[in-house]
């Protein structure tokens, strides 16, 4: 549904699990309208053309740059965002991927680390037997100014690792 | 008093952040997350040419745009300068009036002229085209060479040559004997490129006026909650008392955001006109181009040594392109005077001579980035070193071994007195690591087959801690140094502490919680650290030059230690004992000669705050320390060596580092990990501004890099991981023994990467000294090279 007048197009996005209804410019981005109509403000933006990765968000599974893509475009895929990784009544308790990118500092200010988080859930969720090196090769997809990507990697890999032992014990 | 036992001590571990819950799951709370009703979003209209007389500003236009609100020019707002000054005569130094919104005249290609507060940033946006701007255009000057040659266009008409500031700090006696009587000179002409700090997220404020309080309440990211607040109210001109300066979670600011930007003022101004709350996000374009940049500088160095690889001599000309206008409040003196304050650094160095330049040019303006002029001279320094050795058939590491500085303390030729720390140490144990992992035969291996592998070094001590005595000395018009802390215990024997320090990554929260959790025997969770907020933090100098544990965690300790005493005082008094006859510890306060006699926190606030009737008469209700740290010789020194393997790849001339040792000394280190994170951090900012990014300009003054297609952030690929050993020489004068530790990473990088790389290039003949060292750089060097032997 498109208002000629204002452009305003009413769209429905399933985010984290639940349907909202946002009425906004055709021209809006997935990101402004994750944090500035739906109030998710986890999801971070550091450069709008797409390269920092800050934004990354998972779409149908896959991450994807939320300032790349139109919010009308995403309209019937499932979108998960950085506030759905943690559990708990309070929301507050922390996944096995958060813990570790808290165990080996993987992050220091913080801003860029959402991204990150989504970015590794994404990967592992599809190459859970991933390498340090293929790791790597994906954590160079986004960028960070605090960390050096060490303490990243390593967090990723020692996720990834955790997951795999308790999958071999089960 | 030892509140705690060694082995329950906090100070020391790598405790888990207290940041990190809410920053991983979403809950953090930057600038841009912030959302008030009514709330407005600003842009600006921004200078696209270099340099020119402003004719007409004509905003018409904008204010018929959909969604566009208001427009407003200088003129409109009739805001003050923002002015920053050194106590120094014209000829040293000449200040220069910033406008918060160019009036007559625009001096870099992004210089603010306008600003557009709209509905939200789209409409914003829409607004900004429709602004019609009208130039004469002025000869731009885009490079050294033209802002000092006779008869340059004049940027500050008070500055001759484009000169801002030119300072001989240094002229040893008999200087020009040694040189000319010494076995070996060398000499090293660098260029640096210009870099943007580059904090992931980018400057941003909400202002909004709060009627209550009367009080322009900003909310805003910044390092330096307290000079935001003062530049605010001058330029606005209101009593400092009626700002409220209030710092969210900040994404970064490595020095970017260490001095006030006009932005937020005008943002300020515009929220006041409009008396309705007004947001302003820079975009990466603006924040590549038109924010504060960082980094270029020439220095012209010459180093005399004896035949047995001693120094005699330094000699430097430095030369810091600081772009447009002084940055309040360190001015455009930062850079020339620390690099001529510092450059001997880690050397026994006999004579120098110093003459430090900063230069006015039409690109935008510039801040102190990580490092200070550091990163460079160090870079500087240690080419000297390698290019000495090379000429008297010494090993590079022996010949550095020779010349560090070993007994301490040790007053240098630059007047410094240097605190103890571990040079020869760390230099040892960094060359002892490479050999024993092999790398020597490993390069040995490669040359053989023709492949180009490098090692390099570099040796560097960092001046961390400068209280106000070491700060007065650069003679800034406002002198940083002291900090000040209150630690506050409530009812349930929980405390609050406050710091006027500004962290911004660097885990304050965890790092000042577990200093004043050791102090009073508590438990981390039972320590809440408050920072950013001008109305409950006294005063403040904010985080820059690896301050804040050095003096603001010191604060904090004392400011505890105070509250240990009050403490004390009411369970002596309840006991009818002297205070030394008590001790604090696990939560309560003990008695001495019997351990069971105790009473804890909580009972002693019940009686402080809720039972203030059993308090002798001379012991004031409350319960609060607080306490005022400052420096009063020259600082501590944190001190490190790097070393850097790299191998050369001739055909695409890219450089690709293997391996990266650091060694590092910054005295107690309060946190292991979140030094490793500053080290590692640092390290990759090093290697960022030695390999890839910089900042170029046209002649006409275009900036080259609007995007990260053309500024080249290092990603995982590039950057190698960091091999850290520490060595503990603790501070003899902070409250903790801890030593600065932010910025060492991004010091010692460059110059481990540059000796590495001409390592590397030994056998081609060719010597690289400027940075960043691209594929282009390396191909061009290699290609003149192979044309000047073909020409023999």
């Amino acid at each position: 549904m498109t208002d000629a007048a204002t452009d305003l197009q009413l769209m429905t996005l399933d985010v984290n699990g639940e349907e909202h209804e946002v009425l906004a410019e055709s021209r809006r981005t997935l990101v402004d309208v994750l944090r500035h109509d739906l109030r998710l403000t986890g999801t971070h933006v550091g450069c709008e053309h797409g390269i920092c990765g800050a934004c990354t968000v998972l779409v149908d599974d896959r991450p994807v740059r939320a300032c790349l893509m139109f919010a009308a475009q995403a309209e019937g895929a499932r979108i998960r965002t950085v506030e759905s990784l943690s559990d708990g009544t309070d929301g507050c308790e922390l996944s096995d991927l958060q813990q570790a990118f808290s165990a080996h500092h993987g992050l220091q200010c913080g801003f860029c680390t959402p991204g990150f988080l989504m970015l590794a859930e994404g990967f592992l969720a599809e190459r859970p037997d991933a390498s340090k090196e293929e790791i790597r090769e994906v954590v160079a997809a986004n960028l960070c100014r605090c960390t050096g990507y060490q303490t990243i990697v390593e967090a990723i890999d020692g996720c990834a690792a955790a997951r795999r032992r308790a999958g071999k014990e089960k | 008093m030892t509140p705690r036992s060694t082995e329950d001590r906090l100070v020391g571990r790598s405790v888990a952040r207290r940041e990190d819950p809410r920053l991983l799951t979403g809950r953090g709370r930057f600038v841009d997350d912030i959302a008030l009703p009514g709330m407005l979003h600003a842009q600006f209209v921004r200078s696209t040419v270099a340099h020119a007389e402003v004719t007409a500003v004509d905003l018409s236009a904008v204010r018929q745009v959909p969604g566009v609100v208001a427009a407003f020019t200088a003129e409109d707002l009739g805001l003050g300068d923002i002015t920053a000054r050194l106590d120094r005569p014209l000829t040293e130094f000449v200040p220069t009036a910033m406008p918060v919104l160019a009036r007559d005249r625009v001096r870099y290609v992004g210089e603010p002229v306008a600003v557009v507060i709209a509905r939200d940033a789209y409409a914003a946006e829409d607004g900004l085209e429709a602004a019609k701007v009208s130039y004469a255009p002025l000869t731009p000057v885009t490079c050294e060479d033209q802002a000092l040659a006779e008869g340059a266009p004049r940027l500050h008409d008070d500055a001759p040559r484009n000169t801002l500031v030119d300072v001989s700090l240094f002229a040893s006696e008999g200087i020009d004997a040694v040189f000319a009587a010494a076995p070996c000179v060398v000499h090293v002409d660098s260029r640096t490129g210009r870099q943007n700090a580059l904090p992931l997220e980018t400057r941003g404020t909400v202002a909004h006026w709060d009627d209550r309080e009367e009080q322009l309440v900003l909310e805003t990211c910044t390092q330096v909650p307290h000079q935001v607040r003062t530049v605010a109210a001058r330029c606005l001109g209101l009593d400092e008392r009626a700002v409220r300066v209030r710092v969210p979670d900040m994404g970064g600011g490595f020095g970017l955001k260490c001095v006030v930007g006009r932005e937020e003022i005008a943002a300020a101004a515009a929220a006041l006109r409009l008396r309705r709350p007004v947001k302003w996000i820079e975009d990466r374009k603006d924040a590549l181009t038109a924010s504060f940049l960082a980094r270029e500088q020439h220095y012209d160095v010459r180093a005399a040594f004896d035949a047995e690889g001693r120094i005699l001599g330094l000699d430097a000309d430095v030369v810091c392109d600081m772009g447009a206008y002084s940055c309040y409040p360190f001015t455009a003196g930062i850079e020339p005077l620390m690099a001529s304050a510092e450059m001997p650094g880690v050397y026994k160095v006999p004579a120098y001579r110093v003459r430090g330049r900063a230069i006015t040019t039409n690109k935008a303006p510039t801040a102190p980035y990580r490092g200070v002029s550091r990163p460079q001279y160090v870079m500087v320094v240690e080419r000297l070193f390698e290019r000495a050795a090379r000429e008297l058939g010494l090993d590079p590491v022996e010949i550095r071994r020779r010349n560090v500085i070993t007994d301490f303390p040790y007053t240098g030729v630059n007047g410094i007195t240097y605190d103890p720390g571990s040079y020869r140490e760390a230099l040892d144990l960094c060359e002892r690591t490479v050999r024993e992992e092999g790398w020597y035969e490993k390069q040995a291996a490669a040359a053989a087959e023709g492949r180009h592998l490098g090692i390099g070094y570099s040796c560097f001590s960092e001046r961390t801690g400068y209280g106000s005595t070491a700060f007065a000395q650069r003679k800034m018009e406002v002198v940083p140094g002291f900090d000040l802390s209150e630690v506050r215990m409530d009812t349930s024997g929980a405390v609050t502490v406050t710091t006027g320090t500004m962290s911004h990554g660097q885990s304050h929260e965890t790092t000042m919680a577990q200093i004043v959790a050791d102090e009073l025997g508590l438990p981390l969770a039972k320590v809440k650290l408050h920072q950013g907020d001008t109305d409950r933090i006294t005063y403040g100098w904010g985080t820059f030059a690896s301050r804040s544990i050095t003096v603001g965690g010191s604060a904090v300790r004392l400011a505890a230690a105070e509250l240990g005493k009050k403490l004390r005082r009411i369970a002596a008094a309840r006991w009818d004992v002297s205070p030394e006859e008590t001790e604090c510890g696990q939560g309560c306060v003990r008695r001495r000669d019997d351990p069971s006699m105790s009473l804890t926190y909580e009972q002693l606030a019940e009686i402080a705050y809720l039972k203030a009737h059993l308090l002798p008469k001379d012991i004031a209700p409350g319960l609060t320390g607080t306490a005022a740290f400052d420096v009063f010789n020259d600082g501590t020194f944190s001190n490190a060596t790097h070393a850097c393997v790299v191998e050369l790849h001739e055909g695409t001339g890219q450089v690709e580092i293997l391996r990266y040792v650091c060694v590092e000394d910054c005295g107690v280190a309060i946190n292991p990990q979140v030094v490793e994170g500053q080290c590692r951090g640092g390290i990759a900012q090093g290697i960022a501004g030695a390999l890839f990014e910089q900042v170029t300009y046209d002649a006409q003054g275009e900036p080259s890099a609007t995007g990260f297609m053309d500024y080249k952030v290092p990603t995982a690929h590039e950057i190698p991981d960091v091999a850290i050993h520490h060595l503990e020489t603790p501070c003899a004068f902070t409250e903790t023994g801890a030593k600065g530790a932010g910025e060492g990473g991004t010091i010692g990088a460059p110059a481990a990467v540059l000796n590495a790389v001409n390592d590397a290039l030994r056998s081609t003949g060719v010597e690289l000294d400027h940075t960043p060292i691209t594929p282009e750089a390396v191909h061009d060097a290699l290609r003149r090279q192979r044309t000047l032997e073909r020409a023999r």
